[in-house]
């Protein structure tokens, strides 16, 4: 019972230190202050700010865009190569799924002077491509690792049913394996666009005066102190982002009760 | 009809295996080559020479040393925090692992300046206390998510085995369960080390600007000085990355942590 009480205030208390640093900031953001921590009565004017703070619209409308591009494309292009890697032969799968780890444990700051010198080297102008190029570099291989554990268990007789029906090998791919894929191109998906949109070293290196959120804050903050209308974004992303997880954690668990008791009938 | 398959199928994976050696490949071997250059272009050892002679070693000691401090405390908050949740007696795991890994959706860098503006308003000097803080703060649900997934995968029976061969729960902890979260332990402990051995933002913020670490060291040497220094550097942390990923394939079974949180 000691242990049982123990533990829960552990966990409670951790969680109140992970989450104390948010909730300071969301509080502040309801008032007008400049200074930090001092509430001089209840406002919304950061939030008018905010929208009127053209260069901070213009650094999470870059954001978004950004990450969603870049995402998508890592979607694609991460699903056929799965699907390529996995019939490749055992060494050279090995070869190539090396490479693909490479970018994932690879240091930010390595990636990042990496592709400043791959930029110099082909001397390519730096500006929202290169910015795109490198979120794709970074983004596809997670997707490839999302898909993968999903070909492992599909069956691979109707991939060959399709082709013994007379379906060319990129018709059967796209009727027949990816539709099975879609949950681990999902996975990727959201990961791929999470990793885009937190990413600051990397977009600092290949931006070229792109701004995104990450690069803006961090100047800012380095210059003034933070702009007090980043405030109401941090709240705003706080809670879009917690609405649009319990949304899909209430809609998976709904679908997951709805196939147990299919499976049940 | 099989071959032809195959063929089909293993053709989709050549555009992304050019991509990967134009993209990642290709700029891996520029940051080798960039660090065996001079600023004329010519063969030299003397990047390196800078790195041992003027104190940048001493840099890289206090990094390495900072990473292996911040893992050690994510492993002794973490390891209690994924044992507990990973229990089958404690009601709602999946919400509360959830509310955990929620903080790491919000940008990092607010995450990291609402931890500068808490301490600041509490009073606390910023120092090397605050810079393990923050990394501690923003990279634990690397810790977290895999050892709690290893524990609940965990093959129960092992356990009630010990039991009932008569260890005691002490040595049941020390004996079976901790030997057997080795790998998840591991990948936790490397998806943790590298990126506090370079951070750069976290210890800019949370020192203001005092303490400059490796990742620090790199971004002012190919910000303001010389693209050959930093790319020496750079060489040295790939080193590191390249026997992190040995481990990580010797040790665990391969799959990296980033991917579940999901």
């Amino acid at each position: 019972m000691v242990k049982k009480i123990l533990a829960r205030s552990f966990i409670i208390l951790m969680l109140f230190i992970m989450y104390m640093p948010i909730f300071f900031l969301m509080v502040l953001s309801f008032t007008e202050s400049k200074a930090f921590g001092v509430w001089t009565g209840f406002s919304f004017n950061l939030y008018i700010e905010l929208f009127q703070n053209e260069a901070i619209l213009q650094a999470v409308a870059n954001t978004v865009i950004i990450g969603l591009s870049a995402a998508a494309i890592a979607t694609v292009v991460g699903t056929i190569s799965a699907v390529g890697i996995y019939s490749m032969k055992k060494a050279s799968k090995t070869f190539v799924n090396g490479i693909n780890q490479v970018t994932i444990l690879n240091a930010d700051i390595v990636t990042a002077s990496a592709l400043l010198l791959l930029i110099a080297t082909l001397s390519i102008p730096k500006g929202y491509g290169t910015l795109l190029l490198a979120h794709i570099v970074i983004c596809t291989p997670y997707v490839v690792l999302s898909v993968m554990p999903k070909l492992s268990s599909l069956d691979p007789n109707l991939y060959e049913a399709a082709l013994d029906l007379g379906a060319s090998p990129t018709k059967a791919l796209f009727k027949v394996m990816i539709p099975q894929l879609i949950p681990g191109m999902i996975t990727g998906f959201v990961l791929a666009l999470t990793l885009s949109i937190d990413d600051f070293v990397i977009s600092n290196y290949t931006n070229g005066g792109v701004e995104t959120i990450s690069t803006f804050v961090y100047k800012d903050a380095a210059r003034a102190g933070l702009t007090p209308s980043l405030r109401a974004l941090s709240t705003i992303i706080f809670v879009a982002v917690l609405s649009v997880l319990i949304a899909i954690n209430i809609y998976s668990n709904k679908k997951s009760k709805r196939s147990d008791r299919e499976a049940v009938e | 009809m099989k071959l032809n398959f195959k063929m089909a199928r293993k053709q989709f994976a050549i555009p992304y295996i050019v991509f990967l050696l134009a993209f990642v490949v290709f700029p891996l071997i520029l940051v080798l080559v960039y660090a065996f250059l001079n600023e004329d272009g010519g063969f030299t050892l003397s990047n390196f020479a800078v790195i041992f002679s003027d104190g940048t070693i001493l840099v890289f000691l206090k990094s390495f040393l900072i990473a292996l401090i911040t893992v050690t405390v994510c492993l002794l908050i973490g390891y209690p925090i994924a044992y507990i949740l990973s229990q089958r007696k404690y009601g709602f795991p999946r919400i509360i692992i959830f509310l955990f890994v929620l903080p790491m959706w919000v940008n990092f860098l607010l995450r990291t300046l609402s931890i500068k503006f808490l301490f600041e308003y509490i009073g606390i000097q910023m120092g090397y206390f605050t810079v393990i803080f923050g990394l501690v703060y923003d990279f634990i649900p690397f810790m977290i998510l895999p050892i709690y997934t290893i524990l609940r995968s965990m093959d129960r029976s092992l356990i009630e085995a010990s039991q009932d061969l008569g260890a005691s729960p002490n040595k049941v902890f020390l004996k079976t369960i901790v030997p057997l979260s080795i790998p998840g332990i591991i990948s936790g402990a490397l998806m943790v080390f590298m990126p506090s051995m370079s951070t750069l933002a976290i210890s800019d913020i949370l020192s203001n600007n005092k303490i400059k670490l490796f990742g620090n060291f790199i971004d002012l040497w190919f910000t303001y000085d010389s693209w050959n220094i930093g790319s020496a550097m750079s060489l040295i942390l790939l080193l590191m990355i390249g026997l992190s990923m040995w481990i990580t394939n010797k040790f665990s079974s391969g799959t990296t942590v980033r991917g579940e949180l999901w």
